[in-house]
């Protein structure tokens, strides 16, 4: 119907006829456009838009820029070896004076301890101080009310929270931090995040080589029963996927606990109880039992596209029972096992509620400290840093994957 | 066909873009009371939520958190604050005054600012109860010979078993440092130096593997329960339901941590007078004392202390006997150390 509506009839018109089909096609392109843009609008609003915010939030300085210019313009000259002149003290002194009044000062503050711990007291009661003076000279006030304020470090640290970007949340994400000579690895008390993303990925390659290991065979049994049978135990796969995440978690949490049924049975059969809950045992099976569908399900649709008679010719041609799976059967099922693995491993790193609620303290996520970050300790820059790290991370591994599979050779079904 | 589907299509964008157009409006006077869950928040509805509802014709909708004023912050960003009233603990009352989460308080439409306890009526927040942290233990399991003091905490020979802990460093350092042979008095003065710091991991160290991190307050009476730990650090109220629910645990008051809780009205709020209008009735001594019945936390309103029950008083921890070795915690302190000993517990926590 849309093909008759506007091809174009008359051959007599003026027009040329390469015009005339652009314009109908600009008709139907249109409208076409008008189908992708719910989605595409969606996808921008909900997800593209918050990406950028996110990151925007990780290199800004958004508790002190604009609100220490005086101290900044001050500073600006300033060489971060010696304590700054009374000029810089004074710059300050009118900042704070400005944040006091806007109640910014304990913003301002919170900020500054992030770079220099204690400076958040020493900042409260300074500006608390300032406002009760008139005239300098600053310097010696600062001073004397606390020796801190003649150390060069705390000064480093507002000039470097003073600009508009700082790059002192993503250094952090990867234990680095800004020392008086450049980029430096962070003592290692205070070093958590990489470790944390080693811990990510390694828990996520973990799963997805567990749910490989068990899904492959149910996944070829599957597609070689019968319809009927197969059907019956397609339902034992989905019943479970059907269920609530949070739910399947739960249960998972009962049955793992030392009081639990599980180690109820171990201490009937063995007489001992194992330690089961809040472990990375325990994180890993659950883990694995829930993103077991996301594996086994690419894999079955593109077994069930592979004929039969491939390996039964294979094994007319000659081919031992072993060699015809491995050469003939398993390479067409390549496709489905990316896929389903793909899926699965970066499903897995997103993981936060299942290693919150089995896990100990050793298997928290990258998820986890995001949150962590964003709620507890109200540090959005910090949390920020972490996702998007994560992000990039993944996106390389991608890309890696990639380069080495081929995105083009991934079959869902 | 074509145009249904590009109607369809229009439709849904404008959908879509609905969806985001704005949460709708509450209704009239209404609302939104958030604290922390659990046993504790049950004693709020009994004692303030439910009485006050009927009173006033006020609809009361119910919210839970775990102190995570992060939440908070993304609501007045985003400048829609559905929240009116907040109960916080002392470090997020300061921590969220100073930061301009919280409005500051007009003491003329709550009441008497003179007759709160010394340090409970805040620029920003006003007292509503005195709470500790204490451990406490089930008694099925340790027979005789019971847990006294901090040090049993602490003991895993003596007291063998899991015991479970707040997932933060504060509180626990403090403990540990006491625990280690510190003064109470010095504690904080301990903690200000690097060796101090290192010290209190070192102790915490020796019962790391016996350990189950708890972060919420209703998860330790739960994990003595289910019998996952034998003993447990707690906030003293989530314990004493337990026991009045018959459960067989026992407190242990040495060294209690004590603190507040305070009412607060967030900055941005859209129901600010309905706010203080509740937390004037909440902070009325009849209505104060009331709390008392259904959780052991104390009031903090000079004239509500006269009103509770005598009997309850003893499982109170304002009790004198439960008071003798009571350690307040020093609020200036985590104010300007807690990102980095968190970081340090955080990266303990992972070795």
């Amino acid at each position: 119907m849309a093909v008759a509506d506007t091809f174009p009839r008359e051959t007599g018109s003026n027009i040329p006829l390469k015009v005339k089909l652009a314009r109908a096609e600009r008709g139907r392109k249109l409208k076409a456009l008008g189908l992708v843009l719910p989605l595409f609008l969606f996808v921008v609003i909900t997800f593209l838009g918050p990406l950028v915010m996110m990151v925007f939030k990780s290199v800004q300085n958004e508790e002190t820029f604009g609100r220490l210019n005086r101290t900044s313009e001050a500073l600006a000259g300033w060489d971060g070896a010696d304590v700054p002149e009374e000029a810089a003290f004074a710059a300050l002194a009118a900042d704070l004076k400005d944040a006091q009044e806007q109640r910014t000062a304990g913003e301002i503050a919170k900020r500054i301890n992030y770079e220099f711990a204690g400076a958040q007291s020493k900042f409260k009661s300074i500006a608390r101080k300032v406002t009760t003076m008139a005239t300098g000279p600053y310097k010696e006030t600062f001073v004397a009310a606390d020796k801190v304020w003649g150390d060069p470090r705390l000064w480093r640290a507002i000039k470097g929270a003073s600009g508009r970007f700082t790059s002192y949340y993503w250094l952090s994400a990867v234990d680095l931090r800004l020392g008086a000579d450049g980029i430096e690895k962070a003592p290692a008390d205070q070093s958590v995040f990489l470790d944390v993303y080693g811990r990510t990925f390694w828990i996520a390659g973990l799963v997805t080589m567990f749910t490989l290991l068990l899904g492959f065979p149910v996944a070829y049994l599957l597609a070689t029963q019968p319809p009927s049978r197969a059907n019956l135990l397609m339902i034992f796969v989905m019943l479970p996927f059907w269920t609530s995440l949070l739910v399947r978690t739960t249960a998972w949490f009962v049955l793992l606990r030392t009081e639990g049924p599980l180690n109820d049975l171990a201490d009937l059969i063995l007489g001992m109880r194992f330690d089961m809950i809040f472990t990375r045992f325990g994180t890993i099976l659950a883990m694995t039992h829930i993103q077991l569908p996301f594996t086994l399900l690419p894999i079955f649709s593109v077994m069930k596209t592979i004929p039969a008679s491939h390996v039964r010719a294979a094994r007319s041609l000659g081919a031992g029972p072993f060699e015809a799976f491995w050469k003939v059967y398993f390479p067409q099922t390549v496709p489905g096992i990316a896929a389903g693995c793909l899926l699965t491993f970066i499903l897995s790193l997103g993981y936060y509620i299942t290693p919150a609620l089995v896990g100990g303290p050793k298997d928290q996520m990258v998820s986890y400290y995001v949150s962590y970050y964003m709620n507890n300790i109200i540090n959005f820059g910090q949390a920020s840093a972490l996702g998007a790290t994560l992000l990039v991370i993944t996106m390389v591994l991608y890309w890696a994957y990639n380069k080495l599979v081929g995105i083009d050779k991934m079959k869902l079904g | 066909m074509k145009k249904t589907l590009l109607i369809g299509g229009l439709i849904a964008a404008v959908g879509v873009t609905g969806l985001f157009a704005g949460v709708p409006a509450k209704a009239d006077g209404a609302l939104t009371i958030t604290s922390w869950g659990g046993a504790y928040q049950e004693s709020q509805r009994k004692a303030y939520y439910e009485p006050y509802s009927k009173e006033k014709g006020v609809k009361i909708t119910e919210e839970e958190y775990d102190g995570e004023l992060g939440k908070l912050k993304a609501m007045k960003d985003a400048n829609s604050v559905t929240w009116d009233v907040i109960d916080v603990d002392s470090a997020h009352a300061l921590a969220g005054c100073d930061e301009g989460l919280l409005a500051k308080l007009d003491y003329s439409k709550i009441g008497d600012k003179d007759k709160f306890l010394p340090g409970t009526a805040l620029d920003c927040a006003v007292g509503t109860i005195a709470y500790s942290t204490i451990f406490a233990f089930n008694a099925d399991v340790y027979k005789d010979n019971q847990p006294s003091s901090l040090m049993d905490l602490f003991d895993t020979k003596k007291y063998p078993g899991k015991r479970a802990l707040l997932k933060k460093p504060f509180g626990n350092l403090e403990w540990a440092l006491i625990a280690d042979g510190v003064p109470a008095a010095d504690v904080y003065k301990t903690l200000e130096t690097p060796e101090g710091v290192d010290r209190a991991f070192k102790k915490l160290d020796t019962i790391k593997k016996d350990v189950v991190w708890w972060e919420a307050g209703a998860q330790p009476p739960e994990l003595l329960a289910n019998g996952e730990v034998v003993m447990t650090s707690a906030w003293n109220g989530r314990i004493g339901n337990a026991i009045k629910e018959g459960k067989n645990f026992k407190i242990v008051w040495d060294y209690q941590e004590f603190d507040w809780d305070f009412w607060v009205i967030p900055e941005g709020a859209k129901n600010t007078e309905g706010a203080y209008d509740f937390i004037k009735f909440a902070s009325d001594p009849k209505n104060m004392s009331q709390q008392s019945k259904y959780i052991a936390y104390a009031p903090t309103h000079k004239d509500a202390i006269a009103l509770v029950d005598p009997k309850i008083a003893p499982t109170l921890p304002t009790f004198p006997d439960n008071m003798k070795t009571a350690i307040a915690t020093d609020l200036q302190f985590w104010a300007d150390n807690n990102e980095e000993l968190t970081k340090r517990f955080n990266a303990w926590l992972a070795q």
